[in-house]
């Protein structure tokens, strides 16, 4: 049989220094781009229209620019997508209707002879009040997961435990958005949904580990096993699993990432991202989270039985 | 012999069997989402205040008329904000007259009132107002379902959202511009008499009476495209509007060759209106108005006993035909405007199925392959379990009517890999007790047992944030979440009934079992 790990036995809890150092430069790189790049919201958060575009041969940026100039339009933002023949033309909201920017652009797109033929594969026009009320759902979407995740853990095993997987949970997206800042890819519904789904994923990990913390601690633990040695020894107990479901996870988000298609393409990226951080933030952020804060309160009742006992 | 063997046999059976009843043929059970197979997303908002007002106004034409006739002396009535009418009495004798009339209109209750002045507000009463809004997204969803049926969009959507909104889903639509003209109109028809006693010029100058407005008539020159607008100056009462029509028809202009017009006929009321209209003003203008903007303005040369008028306006025959059809399906009660709209091309959609198609074939067979390789037998078995998982994904996503899109394809291939995740928890656990020594019967027990805790939590909480995502997501994120969630269920259920039963099947028999290939 294949093994990847026989009864490994990691000092991963001994290194959590280390790994809290790297974790804060981590989430600091991540906040300082998003305080200095920020994030491109999408149309869907901002309001405005989009216009897919399919030439028959590739334009060229400038005459597509040239077009739109034509109908007062030249502040677009103009991107390949995907395909050298295909192109995305985003416009802010302006008094116009979506009927009629869509009209306009093709029209103007038809007069510009270099572009040659081309077909109009999608529209989108949000409004800014649909946009304002995305924006609020997907807030409100991100803290109710959030919300809903602190209870069943906190139900399941204890408040510490939920505390300390909403940090990894953080800790997660912190750096999803970091690095789609960093990327300057779009903020979009379905980089939304992939945030959620990481978060799920990321406390799905935690989880497992916890849960295996649980079920040792339930039999009979063996006198000078610290916490930290138990917790060390669940996370070595689920690490072939952990190692095997974050490779598949993994690949099953490459394999959207490189062949999904433009359109899932910013998606697939954040769970690429996510699958990794999220691996690496069980154990490092959630369970070093809760040995430390364990230690910390069993530290605290020593002290109090120590002075108790003094006086 | 394990527990209940046949009983559970047979739950799997009748779940595969359930499964594949529901998804044949695939290519009609399983609902594609616009962005796959191509169509409009049109969310319109209905300007319910809008409706309110008329309501409004119509209520404050109605009490002055009452009161008139009842020989009170009004000096004034006025629709005051969205939901009131301003009264102010010529005089204060007929003061309880006024209030009697009042009175009757149940749906206003009078407010302040000022005896001495012979002033007093009507309010509308807020259960009235209530039904008034419900009305008017009601009416206007009735009333676009009436058009799109008439314009022939086979599997439209129209359903309310929220309080003011409708949402509209056209699959395949080949004319996106006209389809979104026929919804959007108002469509509003009104009959008025032109105001001859004003010259055009000095409306245009800004001195219009009060019971006048200037409205415009479009004309486009055929050959250069170009676009006029003439001034007409219009009364602003309106003797009878398309809601009193029984039917509309396209005809071709016998005046203008290569134009179409609207023949249209009116109900017993509305001719009787109609006939009384044209006989009291036998040699003025009767202005024929839609949306605002007039068609045309003919001489009224007799009384029209008949009932029938036609449209003009160098129409083409497609914007009679969809002139004739908005006349027939009825105004909106309100003016809608678009709030968001998504519109995908068909040949971006079929992209998008055969990229999503290679990324779920992609992953599902690199987890094949992968299972198989470091599992052997037993990822052979979690590959049977996997195929099973998509089966029961796609066959509920048939049996609940839910829609497939692009973002729910990418919840599948999510869900083949948490799905995955499942069987490797519980056979990592297998090993760990034959590690221990356990023979392999009460390996796989205990694997199964213990593993069954962690699984049921880690699935738990990502249904989670499922839900929460489809009760906080709209369109794509709603068929992200339903897709995850569902899959997520088929992936316990395989797990425990078929993973299970498989391994009690190869391993739980009478025969003594020495090794297990996992």
């Amino acid at each position: 049989m294949i093994e990847l790990f026989r009864n490994p036995s990691y000092n991963f809890i001994g290194n959590r220094r280390w790994a809290y150092v790297l974790s804060v430069v981590i989430t600091l790189i991540g906040l300082t781009s998003l305080a200095v790049r920020g994030l491109h919201y999408d149309i869907d958060f901002t309001g405005g229209t989009l216009i897919q575009v399919q030439f028959e041969r590739p334009p060229s940026v400038a005459s597509i620019r040239a077009g739109l100039a034509r109908v007062k339009l030249a502040e677009s933002i103009i991107q390949q997508f995907g395909d050298p023949r295909e192109f995305i033309i985003r416009s802010p909201l302006s008094g116009a209707t979506s009927q009629e920017l869509a009209k306009r652009v093709e029209g103007a797109l038809a007069e510009e002879t270099a572009l040659g033929k081309f077909e109009i594969r999608r529209v989108e026009f949000v409004g800014p009040q649909v946009g304002r009320e995305l924006q609020w759902q997907a807030v409100q979407a991100v803290l109710f997961g959030l919300i809903g995740i602190l209870l069943y853990i906190a139900w399941r095993f204890d408040l510490k435990g939920g505390v300390a997987a909403i940090v990894a949970v953080f800790h997660d997206v912190i750096v999803c958005l970091g690095a789609i800042s960093l990327t300057g890819r779009e903020f979009s519904l379905p980089v939304l949904a992939a945030l959620l789904t990481i978060i799920g994923y990321s406390v799905n990990d935690t989880i497992v580990a916890y849960d295996r913390l649980r079920e040792n601690r339930a039999k009979f633990v063996p006198k000078g096993k610290t916490f930290a040695d138990q917790m060390n020894e669940a996370v070595n107990q689920t690490l072939s699993r952990t190692i095997l479901t974050a490779v598949t996870v993994f690949f099953s988000a490459a394999i959207l990432l490189f062949f999904g298609g433009k359109t899932l393409e910013d998606f697939a990226f954040v769970l690429f991202i996510g699958v990794i951080t999220g691996t690496y933030s069980t154990t490092y952020v959630a369970a070093a989270l809760v040995v430390d804060w364990t230690q910390y309160v069993e530290g605290r009742v020593r002290r109090r039985k120590k002075a108790v006992a003094k006086a | 012999m394990p527990r209940r063997l046949w009983l559970r046999s047979s739950l799997v059976a009748v779940v595969v069997a359930a499964s594949l009843w529901y998804l044949y043929p695939p290519a009609r059970t399983i609902n594609l989402g616009l962005d796959l197979q191509g169509g409009i997303h049109l969310v319109l908002g209905v300007e319910v205040d809008k409706y309110i007002a008329t309501q409004t106004d119509r209520a404050a034409e109605d009490l002055k008329a009452g009161l008139e006739r009842k020989g009170v002396g009004v000096k004034r009535v006025a629709r005051e904000g969205l939901t009131a009418v301003a009264v102010e009495l010529a005089s204060t004798t007929n003061w309880n007259d006024a209030l009697t009339v009042a009175a009757e209109f149940g749906a206003f209750d009078v407010g302040q009132r000022d005896d001495k002045a012979g002033r007093f507000t009507l309010t509308m009463r807020e259960r009235h107002l209530a039904q008034l809004r419900d009305d008017a997204v009601r009416q206007g969803v009735e009333t676009i379902r009436n058009r799109i049926d008439q314009f022939g969009v086979a599997e439209a959507t129209i359903t309310r959202q929220g309080d003011d909104r409708i949402l509209i889903q056209l699959p395949g639509v080949q004319d996106p511009e006209r389809a979104k003209a026929l919804i959007g109109k108002t469509a509003l028809l009104e009959f008025k008499l032109l105001d001859e006693q004003t010259p055009v010029e000095q409306a245009l100058g800004g001195k219009v009476p009060e019971t006048s407005e200037v409205l415009y008539q479009r004309r486009v020159d055929k050959e250069t495209k170009a676009e006029r607008k003439i001034p007409y100056v219009v009364q602003k009462r309106t003797l009878l509007t398309g809601g009193e029509l029984t039917r509309a028809e396209v005809q071709a202009d016998p005046n203008s060759p290569g134009n179409w017009q609207v023949a249209i006929e009116f109900t017993a009321t509305g001719t009787r209106i109609f006939g009384e209209v044209t006989e009291q003003n036998v040699g003025r203008h009767l202005a024929i108005i839609l949306d605002g903007t007039l068609y045309s303005a003919p001489r009224i040369n007799e009384r029209i006993p008949g009932g029938r008028a036609v449209i003009t306006g160098q129409f083409t025959v497609n914007e009679a035909r969809d002139l004739a059809i908005v006349l027939r399906a009825g105004a909106l009660p309100a003016p809608v405007t678009i709030l968001e709209e998504r519109r995908v091309g068909p040949s971006l959609g079929a992209d998008s199925i055969r990229q999503g198609m290679v990324a779920i074939v992609g992953s599902a067979a690199a987890v094949f392959v992968f299972m198989l390789l470091y599992y052997r037998l037993s990822g052979a078995i979690a590959d049977v379990a996997l195929v099973l998982n998509l089966l029961i994904l796609l066959a509920c996503m048939a049996a609940f009517g839910a829609t497939l899109t692009l973002p729910g394809i990418a919840g599948i291939a999510l869900t083949i890999g948490m799905a995955v995740d499942t069987n490797i928890l519980i056979f990592e656990r297998i090993r760990e007790e034959l590690r221990v020594g356990k023979t392999v019967r009460s390996a796989i027990e205990a694997g199964f047992a213990r593993a069954l805790r962690t699984v049921i939590d880690t699935h738990l909480t990502v249904m989670v944030t499922a839900a929460i995502l489809y009760n906080f997501g709209t369109g794509p994120v709603k068929g992200f979440a339903v897709s995850l969630f569902v899959g997520l269920t088929a992936s316990l259920f395989t797990a425990y009934f078929f993973t299970r039963l498989l391994f009690d099947v190869i391993y739980m028999g009478r025969r003594k079992v020495q090794t297990i290939s996992i």
